[in-house]
């Protein structure tokens, strides 16, 4: 079977923000950028199930800027045989992006789509269920694991909610999103590096689509939250619960 | 066509309302329209009630399917989308009930989603945090129907009224059969619920392993606290995702959250900023966690933990 892996290109998890001056956004000039780690969990989900002889190949596919080559030169490291990038300068919303997507799953036709569950820098936590809306297909989101049962053509999910785990059974095709402990990526190897060299990578233009995308929404400003300021430091037990009792009145 | 009043999807375990609802209701009360409550699943005569008296809720809406294991994200969404479509907006808990259902049914009615909104500025503005909570964006939605999820630290519960808005069945009637229903495994805690206690006692990667959980929860049964953790120590393996407090776990906003072993990364941040007093416990007096914290002890927390039991037990016994 056929997985498809969407890949965001996101400001690195370790790197503090910087608003940009007129507040329009977040500055991401001069910043290092990294693969979205929901989305290294996803791919390394697809590897294993290659590596176990049940997925046949891995499509990772981004929509983003020219940059976002290096995330999918990543993603090749990582284990997809082939990368597409739809090269857009746009930032798009989750709709619009699951819209695009909807159209790669189309023409790629895939039997298993894995995305992270969410991104680290919008935190929207929307694009899987969208696109398996649009797709009309099954969806497991928050998954934990993952169990492909090719003969009965469905797979078994374990999913992380609130008050546990849940277990379901999906029709395939289906959507899934990754959440993280469904697996642990490896760390990319050099020879591999060297490899994703000479795997196809193709680059589409997102006009070519001839999609229509609507703006359904604007950011109108960003800001920086204040840091919380920092108290004291008490030195023992004693003082603490001395404090929470007659300063804070919690205790 | 034009769209009004105000779809709440209602959060419930089958036998109690979770608070959660209430708050999307408060959230709900800032927007102009009537609000309809709407009770999916199997729902008991407590939750009906619940329903029913919360303040300002017109109506009460029981989608009760003659379908067995109906209420998958896949019918549930597009049974949604069936009642919601002259609604102006459609609102969710920002749980991962919500987060499942809910993006579903946005893209069914080509509408985008406003994810964990915090405020809400005018009828189509609204905040809602991004990067781990370290900024703020201001959206405006241009759909004729805003969905939106919800977050329950930002907005206070809304409490119950003698005025019981009316009931109206609207059954679930078809059965899309993409996904089923196997089994849940729920933890069963005497303690109270990570997101409404009062008081929440978190462990990190410091406590060192699951087995030592138990000296947290000596003190959270003292204190009536309810016990979470830091991602590092879900991913170590130490305790179950459901603990997980911060951007990708659950957020949190008690009275009093006491972080032990736990450095303080911005991922975990997010999760537990909004809290009105931290303590921190950690034997690095530099860890990122003393920068926000009310108050800090820095010390191994092998040692504060019995320490801090015990002292609880002998004030505890003189009051």
């Amino acid at each position: 079977m056929k997985c498809l892996v969407p890949v965001k290109r996101v400001i690195d998890f370790n790197v503090k923000i910087r608003i940009k001056s007129d507040g329009s956004g977040v500055e991401t000039e001069h910043v290092k950028m990294s693969m979205n780690p929901f989305d290294e969990i996803a791919l390394e989900e697809a590897v294993g199930l290659q590596e176990a002889n049940v997925i046949k190949e891995i499509i990772a596919v981004s929509i983003g800027p020219k940059a976002a080559q290096e995330t999918l030169r990543a993603a090749l490291a990582r284990g997809a045989d082939r990368a597409i990038l739809i090269e857009t300068d746009d930032v798009l919303e989750p709709l619009n992006i699951a819209k695009i997507l909807k159209v790669m799953v189309e023409q790629e036709k895939p039997d298993l789509v894995i995305l992270g569950k969410q991104a680290i820098d919008d935190d929207c936590n929307q694009t899987g269920q969208m696109l398996a809306g649009l797709l009309g297909w099954s969806q497991g989101t928050f998954i934990s694991k993952l169990k492909i049962n090719l003969t009965q053509n469905q797979i078994e999910v374990t999913r992380e909610v609130d008050s546990g785990l849940e277990m379901l059974t999906l029709t395939l095709p289906a959507v899934v999103t990754a959440d993280l402990r469904l697996n642990e990526p490896r760390y990319i190897s050099l020879p591999n590096v060297m490899r994703a060299k000479s795997k196809p990578l193709e680059i589409k233009s997102l006009s070519a689509f001839g999609l229509t995308l609507k703006t359904h929404s604007q950011i109108v400003q960003i800001e920086l939250v204040p840091p919380r300021k920092g108290g004291i430091k008490v030195e023992s037990v004693n003082i603490l619960l001395d404090k929470l009792h007659d300063e804070a009145k919690i205790i | 066509m034009t769209h009004s009043g105000i779809l709440v999807l209602a959060e419930h375990d089958e036998v109690e309302l979770q608070s959660v609802t209430h708050s999307v209701v408060r959230a709900a009360t800032e927007l102009p329209g009537d609000i309809t409550l709407l009770l999916i699943g199997q729902v008991s005569e407590v939750i009906i009630q619940s329903a029913r008296s919360l303040t300002k809720v017109s109506r009460v809406w029981i989608c009760d399917s003659p379908l067995e294991q109906s209420a998958t994200a896949e019918n549930v969404a597009a049974y949604i989308v069936e009642v919601s479509r002259d609604f102006e907006y459609i609102l969710a808990p920002a749980t991962t009930f919500g987060k499942n259902i809910l993006p579903r049914v946005a893209a069914l009615l080509d509408v985008s989603q406003i994810s964990e909104i915090v405020r809400i500025l005018t009828k189509d503005t609204f905040v809602r945090p991004i990067y781990a909570g370290n900024a703020l964006a201001t959206v405006q939605s241009f759909d004729p129907i805003k969905v939106m999820t919800v977050r329950k630290t930002a907005f206070e519960a809304i409490p119950p009224s003698l005025n019981l808005a009316l009931v109206e069945k609207k059954p679930m009637v078809s059965d899309l059969k993409l996904s089923f229903f196997v089994s849940r495994e729920a933890s069963h805690s005497e303690r109270p619920e990570l997101t409404s206690a009062r008081i929440v006692i978190a462990g990190g990667r410091g406590l060192q392993s699951g087995e030592n959980f138990t000296l947290l929860e000596a003190i959270a049964d003292k204190l009536s606290a309810a016990i979470g953790a830091s991602r590092a120590a879900v991913d170590a393996g130490f305790v179950a995702n459901e603990y997980q407090i911060g951007q990708t776990g659950k957020v949190v906003a008690p009275d009093l959250y006491i972080a032990v072993g736990i450095s303080g990364a911005i991922q975990h941040l997010a999760g537990m900023m909004e809290s009105k007093v931290i303590v921190a416990i950690n034997k690095d007096p530099d860890a990122p966690i003393f920068q926000v914290a009310d108050y800090g002890l820095v010390g191994d927390l092998f040692q504060i933990l019995p320490e801090l039991d015990r002292e609880l037990a002998i004030r505890m016994g003189k009051s």
